[in-house]
């Protein structure tokens, strides 16, 4: 669709990621143009090629250049937005402990894809939990809109001389990337006024004026000043985020909560998960609502700084909460799980945590698991225990890979038989 | 809510389907939401995308499981289970084949329980209206719904075709249009399939999983048999046929040059195709010193053997 003006329209993720871009008026988006490359930065060159955006976008032979380029772009003192997907993140991820150490205050926009191997093209959180700890700080989509509007915010918190810190902006892959929702768009004037110009500071590396970035071995004293400097500055993000709310919610009538609570007022049960599967949680809120549940979902949108008052805040006195992780550590299991039970441990009125494990690899969560696990979490509160974590993987899936271990087994067989 | 899904192969806009009439909804005061869905493919693999549309919000993601209607831009995907057009077909889901085979015989076929439409668009398709398939389909699907003005499917076409410039635009147009309108005594037959309820719902066969060890559960391919098991065959709309009065037998060339390995040689020295794995890129008939490799449209060839 050519959309130019402001108002409402259909826009895919990818297409929200890139207006949002465009309308913070970046000054330089280095790129990886090979797969997993998004169409995000296929829109924004289509826009420079057409003279519609002053921006300078340098194809890069690597995601691990290319975010090299953008947190040493950062540093000059210009506005610089970057986008990746799954393995590509992964690739960079050396630079992304780098560019955040520098204090690079940048944007990176990550689809989330499943990671290999096996091999899927489908979304799933492991790439994005991978960069949890790199400082880069994360904010979670739901919907196309939140896309655009969390990229616009992401700038303001990025450039805030308090935080100065780069930021992930997630996206699931299919869900949101490639699916085309209603998405207000901003007047870019208002958006202009919103995200304001880069104040760079004293951001002011110049060739004329050598600074090194990537200082010198340190011993482990001042390294570990520099390293929980950006630890204090990720927590003071929280506050400086909800100052950047009210501002955005003024301006636009919106405003993305660093956590969200649904029909949580009287809930007995909560789902707690990220990402776009959480408007599906939603739906089954409301259908197990209309059958008499008190029930409702949080989540948090912030997942680094992660707000733990608020979560305490909105969970205490809940009987038991359903902790969905579209994620696996392995060996250990669900990331969201094990964050969220050191948020809550010890406190009073902590609810009972049931843990998990969906959607991975975009595996579909349909309304019935979602009736399931309230079914779950009520006899958990019942039995005052938590049973042991679930995948949730059918007796129709576990069919499937039967059906492909057939082949498998007529491969071997052929091996065994061949000389 | 309407929950529609539209199959075709990659190049036959099915994407392009999606979007036109995501668009009209969404201009009919819908709230929309519309996606192509593929993966690795290329031109020719089956391919779906799907809308949904809704007088509220949209909370519902990820493939429609039980859709309200189907329609199909390439009827040879009908009996192909891997290209999952019937997947979740349900008594009031109805099917709109782009077919030139009858309705009747269809209905015979497959012995469907909802009401089944043709949408007759001739042998041309191959060459020339493939190209406003997407478009086609569209229209059709938009009568079929039965809540969307002409004007709103005519803007949707301008909108989402404008940079193929005005003259193809149009064109795509007056051939929605003419769907639209050849649909007109089905208007408003699909209907919004029932809503999930947590009262009453078939609970998941949730099951546990057992370590069983690498040998079984890494995830190795040992032999070509896996990629035999699935035949790519099926994403061809063109068959390459050897002439072997005309073949000089120097297979190697086109062996060798099939990106596929499809092309082997038989004992008498000619190249003999895999069929069940030829994708149809036709790099072997471009290939042939002798020109001994005829291209013929798949329905075609698949009637003649």
């Amino acid at each position: 669709m050519q959309v130019t003006a402001p108002g409402r329209a259909l826009l895919t993720g990818n297409a929200a990621a890139a207006w949002a871009a465009r309308l913070a008026r970046v000054d330089y988006v280095p790129a990886f143009p090979i797969t997993p490359q998004t169409e995000i930065i296929e829109t924004l060159s289509a826009w420079i090629d057409a003279g519609e955006l002053d921006c300078r976008l340098v194809t890069m032979e690597s995601e691990h250049a290319m975010v090299a380029a953008a947190g040493a772009a950062a540093v000059t003192g210009v506005r610089v937005f970057t986008a990746t997907s799954s393995q590509g993140l992964l690739y960079a991820l050396e630079m992304l402990y780098a560019v955040a150490g520098w204090r690079a205050p940048l944007v990176l926009v990550n689809v989330s894809r499943g990671l290999a191997a096996p091999i899927t093209l489908e979304p799933d959180h492991n790439d994005v939990l991978a960069a949890r700890d790199t400082g880069f700080l994360q904010i979670h989509c739901a919907t196309c809109q939140e896309v655009l509007d969390s990229v616009l915010m992401a700038f303001r918190l990025a450039e805030d001389p308090r935080v100065r810190l780069p930021v992930i902006v997630n996206q699931d892959g299919f869900y949101l990337s490639f699916t085309r929702e209603p998405v207000e768009l901003p007047d870019p004037e208002a958006a202009a006024g919103f995200v304001g110009p880069f104040d760079p500071g004293t951001l002011r590396f110049r060739a004329s004026a050598p600074l090194s970035q990537g200082v010198a071995v340190l011993g482990g004293g001042p390294y570990s000043y520099f390293r929980y400097e950006m630890h204090l500055a990720a927590q003071a993000a929280l506050s400086v985020y909800d100052e950047i709310a009210a501002e955005f919610a003024a301006t636009f009538g919106r405003r993305p909560p660093p956590v969200e609570a649904y029909r949580l007022e009287d809930a007995d049960y909560a789902f707690y998960m990220t990402g776009s599967f959480a408007t599906r949680a939603k739906e089954a809120v409301d259908c197990l609502r209309q059958a008499g549940w008190r029930i409702g979902l949080v989540r948090p949108r912030l997942l680094r700084p992660l707000p733990e008052a608020r979560l305490r805040e909105l969970l205490a006195g809940k009987k038991a909460v359903a902790v969905i992780d579209q994620n696996l550590s392995l060996g250990k299991g669900g990331v969201l799980y094990a964050e969220l039970a050191s948020a809550l441990y010890g406190h009073r009125g902590a609810p009972l945590l049931v843990s998990f494990i969906g959607g991975l690899g975009g595996r579909d969560l349909p309304p019935e698991e979602f009736f399931a696990m309230a079914g779950v979490l009520k006899a958990a509160a019942h039995e005052g225990a938590a049973p042991p974590p679930r995948l949730l993987f059918t007796a129709e899936e576990l069919e499937e890979v039967h059906r492909l271990r057939a082949i498998a087994g007529a491969e071997r067989a052929r091996l065994k038989e061949s000389p | 809510m309407y929950r529609l899904r539209f199959h075709g192969r990659g190049g036959q806009g099915i994407k392009t389907a999606g979007r036109i009439l995501g668009t009209a909804f969404f201009r009919a005061g819908f709230e929309v939401q519309d996606a192509p869905r593929y993966g690795a493919e290329r031109r020719g693999a089956p391919i779906f995308a799907y809308v949904r549309a809704a007088r509220r919000p949209i909370g519902e993601r990820g493939i429609i499981r039980r859709p309200d209607l189907v329609a199909v831009a390439d009827d040879t995907l009908v009996t192909i289970p891997a290209a999952g057009v019937l997947a979740g077909v349900a008594p009031h889901t109805v099917l709109l084949l782009s077919s030139s085979t009858p309705a009747e015989v269809w209905r015979e076929r497959l012995q469907l329980p909802g009401l089944l439409l043709t949408l007759p668009l001739g042998e041309v398709w191959e060459a020339a209206a493939v190209r406003f398939l997407g478009a086609t389909l569209a229209g059709a699907a938009a009568r079929l719904v039965g809540v969307i003005p002409r004007e709103a499917l005519v803007e949707a076409i301008a909108e989402e075709l404008a940079h193929l410039g005005p003259s193809l635009t149009t064109e795509n147009q007056v051939r929605a249009l003419a769907a639209f309108d050849l649909l007109a005594e089905h208007a408003g037959c699909v209907s919004e399939g029932p809503e999930p309820s947590a009262a009453a719902y078939e609970p998941p066969r949730w099951v546990e999983l057992a370590p069983e060890g690498a040998d079984l559960a890494a995830p190795a391919i040992h032999l070509p048999a896996t990629s035999e098991a699935v035949p790519t065959g099926l994403w061809r709309v063109v068959r390459p046929l050897v002439d072997r009065s005309r073949c000089r037998r120097c297979a190697w060339i086109c062996s060798t040059l099939c990106p596929d390995g499809t092309i082997s040689v038989d004992g008498d020295g000619f190249p003999v195709i895999d069929y069940q794995h030829c994708k149809g890129c036709l790099v072997c008939a471009a290939s042939c010193p002798a020109r001994a490799i005829r291209v013929v449209p798949e329905r075609q060839a698949a009637r003649v053997g």
